[in-house]
C-alpha cells in the first residue's frame, strides 16, 4: 500500500545502481545557475500573497469543498421532493443523535485510514465496548445503578475497547499482518464472537436509567447530549489531527512509513497508539449507543465499519493513506447520513440504501483513485479520467 | 594534516557468506568535499549505511573528531551531527516541504502537549532553502507534487539544516538534468564553505573531479586508494576502481 513513487526507489539503495554511469551527461561546471530557471524563485518578501493565493488554491482544491457542495444539493433534492418534512431542525437534530456513534468512531477510522490502514472491527467493539459497560453496571445497581457505578463500567467499555485496539494494532506494526485481516478477525471475533459469548446471544436490555435519561435522551442548554459528546470528540480528533506532533506523524507514515522511519518516528509505538485509539472510541461509540438505544443491540452494528469507512471515504481520506482530514470525514458521515435519512423520508425502499450506501463507497474510492492519479502525473485536472493512458503516475 | 572529523577503522561486515566490507577505512576531514567512488559492489552503500548508523559492523570503528562512538541508530548518527541524503530521497509526498524539512524534528508551541509551531517551521523553512540558493515556488506545496529537482532540493536542505559535522549524499545528481545537477553541485560547494563536510558517493567521475577536493576509492569492500582530486584523471580513478590499475603511488592513505 505504499505509493509507487516511493517503491521506485527502493530503500535498500544498492551499491551503484546505473551500471555505466560514470561519464554520463558530462560533468556541469556548475556555475550560477542559469538565467532559463525552470523552477519559479520562491518570494519571502511576498509571503502574504502566497499565503493567500495558498488559501484560494485550498478552497478550491480541498475535496471537502466539493463534498459540502453536494451535501447541500443533496439537502436541496430532499427538501424540494418532501417539503416541510426534511429541512427542519428537528429532523437534522434526530440525524445527528442516530449519527452520534458513527462520527466518534469515524473520528478514530480517519486516523487509522490515514496510516494507510483500515479498521473493520469498530462496530464489533463498539459492542463490546456497550456490553462490557451494561455488564458491570447490570451487577451494580441495574436500572438504579448510581453515577459512580455508571462510570466504572464505562471505563470497563472504554479501556476494553482500547486494549483490543491497541492488540490490532501491534498486530499490525509488529507482526506485519496486514490490517485488513488483522481488524476483520477482530470485527468477527469481537462482535459474533466475545459479544455473545458474554451475553449468551440475547441482548442486554437493562440500562442504567441515569445514562439513558441523560446521555441517551438528555439535553444541555437544549442541544442533545449525543450530539454535544459526538461533536466534542470530533473538534478535539480534528485539532490533534491538524495541528500536534501526533497528527503530524500520523500523515507522515502514510505518506512514507520508511521515511518516517528514517526520520526516527516511532513507527510502530504510533500505530498501535492509533488502533488502540480506534478501539477507545469505538468503546464510547459503545457507551454512546447503550445510552442511546437502551439495549446492547449486539446484532445491530455489523455494517457500522462499512458506514464508517464510506463517510471517511467519502470526505477524501485516501485508502492509501496520507491524505484526508477531520473536517472531510464529518462532511463525509453528514452526506451519507443525509442520504439514507432522506431515502426513507422520501418513501425509497429501505434495500435500495443498503444499495445507495455501497454505490457511494465505490464512488468516493473511485474519485480517490483520480485525484493520487492527478497529482502523481501532474497532468492537469483530468489527467486522471483516462486511467493508464494519460494518466500515470511519475516514476 | 588535522584530524578527520569522521573516521572509520577497519570496518568489516558480512551479510551471510558475502563480505561486503573488508577492514574498511575512511577518512572524511573538517570542511572537504571527499567522493566515495567504486565499481558496484564495492561496498559503497554499505560503508555509508555504517558511518549514518543505519546499520551495525561486524567489526571495527568509528570516530568522530578522534573519539570512539558507537552509532546504534540514524539518530545516534544526527546526535553528531551526522546526516544523510538518500539516494530516494526519504520523503513523505503527502506533506510540504517544510513538514518534509523538520520531520521528525518539529518545533513547538506548546512542547507538553506537542503543538506545531507551523509559523516558525515554515519560516525556517524559507530561510533554508534561501540560504542554499534553493529554489521553491511556495514551502507549502505538498512535496509529491514538486518536480524531481525541487524534491531533490528539499532532501539535500534537510540535511543541510541540521548537520553541523558530516553530509553523506548517495549518488544526489543520478536523478536529475544537466541544469539541476549544476545546481545540486553548487549546493554542495556552499555547504562545505560554510565548514560542513560533505561525502559524495558517485557514478559520475567528471562530476567527482569537478566537486571533489579528495577521492577515496572502495574496491571489494575495501579502500585501494585515496586522491587529491586535483592531482587525479578519469583514467586514474576508473583503473583504480575496477583494479586494472595496480596501485602504489597514490594507493596509500594521506
Amino acid at each position: 500500500m505504499t505509493d509507487p513513487q516511493q517503491v521506485a526507489g527502493a530503500p535498500s539503495a544498492p551499491d551503484g545502481s546505473p551500471s555505466g554511469g560514470a561519464p554520463s551527461g558530462g560533468a556541469p561546471s556548475g556555475g550560477a545557475p542559469s538565467a532559463r530557471q525552470q523552477e519559479r524563485p520562491a518570494r519571502p518578501a511576498a509571503d502574504w500573497r502566497g499565503r493567500g493565493r495558498r488559501l484560494g488554491g485550498a478552497v478550491a482544491g480541498a475535496s471537502e469543498t466539493w463534498l459540502l457542495l453536494a451535501l447541500v444539493i443533496l439537502i436541496v433534492f430532499f427538501t424540494v421532493k418532501a417539503p416541510g418534512k426534511f429541512l427542519t431542525l428537528s429532523d437534522f437534530s434526530l440525524m445527528g443523535q442516530d449519527a452520534a456513534w458513527l462520527l466518534v468512531m469515524a473520528v478514530g477510522e480517519t486516523f487509522v485510514i490515514l496510516t494507510a490502514g483500515i479498521d473493520l472491527s469498530v462496530g464489533s467493539l463498539l459492542v463490546l465496548g456497550g456490553v462490557m459497560t451494561d455488564l458491570y453496571c447490570i451487577h451494580h445497581g441495574g436500572p438504579s445503578a448510581s453515577w459512580a457505578a455508571i462510570a466504572i463500567g464505562s471505563l470497563i467499555g472504554l479501556a476494553t475497547g482500547a486494549a483490543w485496539g491497541a492488540a490490532q494494532g501491534f498486530l499490525v506494526a509488529k507482526a506485519k499482518v496486514p490490517p485488513l485481516i488483522v481488524t476483520l478477525a477482530g470485527f468477527i471475533a469481537a462482535g459474533e464472537g466475545v459479544a455473545y459469548l458474554i451475553t449468551g446471544g440475547a441482548d442486554f436490555r437493562t440500562v442504567p436509567n441515569r445514562l439513558v435519561n441523560t446521555i441517551g435522551l438528555g439535553s444541555v442548554l437544549g442541544v442533545p447530549w449525543l450530539i454535544v459528546i459526538s461533536f466534542a470528540v470530533a473538534i478535539v480528533g480534528g485539532l490533534v489531527l491538524a495541528f500536534t506532533q501526533f497528527g503530524r506523524y500520523t500523515y507522515a507514515i502514510g505518506s512514507n512509513a520508511e521515511a518516517a522511519r528514517r526520520a526516527g518516528i516511532g513507527v510502530d509505538r504510533h500505530l498501535i497508539k492509533i488502533y488502540a485509539l480506534s478501539g477507545l472510541l469505538s468503546g464510547l461509540g459503545g457507551i454512546i449507543a447503550l445510552a442511546s438505544v437502551g439495549s446492547t443491540s449486539i446484532a445491530g452494528h455489523s455494517f457500522d465499519n462499512l458506514e464508517v469507512i464510506t463517510a471517511v471515504a467519502l470526505g477524501g481520506a485516501s485508502l492509501f493513506g496520507g491524505r484526508g482530514s477531520m473536517l472531510g470525514s464529518f462532511i463525509g458521515l453528514a452526506f451519507s447520513t443525509v442520504l439514507l435519512e432522506g431515502l426513507i423520508i422520501i418513501g425509497v425502499n429501505e434495500y435500495w440504501q443498503e444499495v445507495a450506501i455501497g454505490a457511494a463507497l465505490v464512488a468516493a474510492v473511485y474519485l480517490d483513485q483520480l485525484r493520487r492519479r492527478q497529482r502523481g502525473g501532474g497532468r492537469g485536472r483530468w489527467a486522471g479520467l483516462w486511467p493508464g493512458r494519460f494518466g500515470r503516475q511519475r516514476a | 594534516m588535522t584530524e578527520p572529523v569522521l573516521e572509520a577503522r577497519r570496518l568489516t561486515k558480512h551479510y551471510g557468506h558475502v563480505l561486503a566490507l573488508d577492514e574498511a577505512d575512511f577518512n572524511a576531514y573538517p570542511g572537504e568535499v571527499v567522493a566515495l567512488i567504486g565499481d558496484n559492489g564495492a561496498g559503497k552503500s554499505t560503508l555509508v549505511k555504517t558511518l549514518v548508523g543505519a546499520i551495525r559492523p561486524d567489526q571495527g570503528e568509528i570516530l568522530v573528531d578522534g573519539a570512539p562512538v558507537h552509532l546504534a541508530s540514524p539518530l545516534d548518527a544526527r546526535g553528531y551531527g551526522i546526516e544523510a541524503v538518500y539516494q530516494d530521497l526519504a520523503l513523505a509526498p503527502d506533506l510540504d516541504s517544510a513538514a518534509n524539512l523538520f520531520l521528525g524534528r518539529e518545533l513547538y508551541v506548546v512542547p507538553f502537549v506537542r503543538v506545531l509551531n507551523r509559523r516558525a517551521m515554515r519560516q525556517r523553512a524559507i530561510t533554508a532553502f534561501a540560504e542554499l540558493g534553493i529554489e521553491l515556488p511556495d514551502v507549502g506545496t505538498p512535496v509529491g507534487m514538486l518536480s524531481g529537482g525541487q524534491r531533490q532540493s528539499v532532501a539535500v536542505a534537510r540535511a543541510v539544516a541540521f548537520a553541523s559535522r558530516i553530509i553523506f549524499m548517495d549518488e544526489p545528481t543520478a536523478a536529475l538534468g544537466v541544469v539541476q545537477r549544476g545546481r545540486v553541485l553548487d549546493v554542495i560547494r556552499r555547504v562545505r564553505d560554510r565548514g560542513v563536510s560533505v561525502v559524495l558517493v558517485s557514478h559520475n567521475m567528471p562530476e567527482v573531479l569537478a566537486v571533489a577536493d579528495r577521492v577515496e576509492v572502495l574496491r571489494m569492500g575495501r579502500r585501494v586508494a585515496t586522491y587529491t582530486a586535483a592531482q587525479t584523471s578519469v583514467e586514474e580513478l576508473v583503473g583504480a576502481m575496477t583494479g586494472a590499475l595496480e596501485l602504489t603511488n597514490g594507493g596509500h592513505p594521506q
